[in-house]
């Protein structure tokens, strides 16, 4: 069965694509699947260092594509899972380099070989953007709780729709529980009420993103890290799963455990 | 709002920057879907309420024209009040 090549994109920039093309990648591989993430952001390598591969590039995309090396040359594996592979981006030249046919190829070729590809656009709408969604079986929107990043989100969404790439599907990332909690930030009915698109997970704001994109190892090959589990239940979603959504917490406050300690005692302390 | 509220920091209904932020998001997404800038409601209720004064009067600086968008679907909601000879006009209060 031929792969499925699933385009991460987002419109406004700066939302989480490369973290969650970096995160999904480790999940669907730890579970066994033969997993490509691909840089499309052409000019602007990233998912290299968010990976920890930026050490062993030899050949890229753009290499592939002119020909200069064979697809598998350029496929940097992943040693820390069984079958996980980077295609990196060319970091010298620009989004002109490739056309979205070359893309299409390219894609095409990957699928012979991996179980999904998961592609990493660049933000925007222009020819990065197009090189990205020409050749993806599916699409993931991913957007921040945020007014700029929603309005973007939605934008993309009906470009996905006209170009017969739709439904795209959504992922929330930077979720913070407690803003929710104040009522000072869009939660996840309210992006879902304005953008009326299927919902695939909701990842919250976690420094351990930051942490691991500092070290080069993404939060799902960590334990214990809240938006690590997050990108864990998408893949399983990814897969077909029923994974029920839960409800993200805030932990709980000083006040707020000195508050149940109180109730707890019935006021008699 | 109770004691603890305050101090967990927990808003007044009213105060929620969230319903401002949904708010705004529906009527710019709205723009967005449709195409239809701002600006041109304003066009576009200027030739209503000229069209319509041809056979009754307006009251024109009471005429309300806006987008709404519901369950996906996108509608121009029109509120043209009349000027009735004789009678003080009366608004139907917010509620
Ligand atoms: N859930 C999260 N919690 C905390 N930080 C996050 C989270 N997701 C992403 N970030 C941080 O946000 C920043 C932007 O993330 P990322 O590079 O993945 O976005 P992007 O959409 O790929 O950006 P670009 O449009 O520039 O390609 C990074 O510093 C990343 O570590
Ligand atoms: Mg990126």
């Amino acid at each position: 069965m031929p792969g499925r090549v699933i385009t991460i994109t987002s419109g406004k920039g700066g939302v989480g694509k490369t973290t969650a093309t970096a995160n999904l990648g480790v999940v669907l591989a730890q579970r066994g699947m033969r997993v490509a993430v691909v840089d499309a952001d052409i000019g602007l390598r990233n998912l290299d260092v968010v990976m920890g591969l930026e050490n062993r590039i030899i050949y890229d995309l753009v290499d592939a594509v002119e020909g200069h090396c064979r697809l598998e040359q350029a496929l940097i594996r992943d040693k820390r899972l069984p079958e996980l592979y980077l295609l990196p981006a060319a970091q010298t030249r620009d989004k002109s380099a490739v056309s979205e046919e070359q893309m299409c190829e390219l894609c095409n070729d990957l699928r012979e070989i991996v179980d999904f590809a998961l592609v990493d656009s660049p933000a925007g709408i222009e020819q990065g953007y197009r090189n990205a969604v020409a050749p993806a079986d599916e699409i993931l929107v991913i957007t921040t709780p945020e007014v700029s990043a929603v309005r973007d989100a939605d934008r993309i969404i009906g470009l996905v729709e006209a170009e017969g790439k739709g439904p795209a599907r959504l992922i929330i990332n930077r979720l913070k529980p407690a803003m929710v909690q104040r009522g000072d930030m869009l939660d996840t009915q309210d992006v879902l009420d304005v953008l009326a698109v299927e919902l695939v997970g909701v990842v919250p704001e976690d420094e351990k993103i930051i942490v691991s994109a500092n070290q080069g190892r993404p939060a799902a090959l960590l334990n214990g890290s809240l938006a690590g589990q997050a990108f864990h239940r998408i893949g399983g979603r990814l897969l077909g799963e029923v994974v029920p959504f839960v409800e993200l917490k805030a932990p709980p406050s000083f006040l707020e455990r000195l508050l149940d300690i109180f109730q707890a005692t019935g006021g008699d302390l | 709002m109770s004691f603890w509220d305050r101090l967990f920091g927990h808003q007044e209904a009213e105060n929620r920057s969230k319903d401002v932020a949904k708010q705004r998001l529906q009527v710019v997404l709205v723009h967005d879907r449709t195409r239809i800038r701002p600006g041109l409601l304003d066009t576009i209720r200027d030739e209503i309420v000229s069209g319509i004064s041809k056979h009754v009067e307006v009251d024109k600086g009471h005429v309300e024209l806006s987008l709404a968008s519901e369950g996906g679907q996108s509608r121009l909601v029109a509120d043209i009040p009349l000027k009735v000879a004789g009678r003080p006009r009366q608004r139907p209060t917010a509620g």
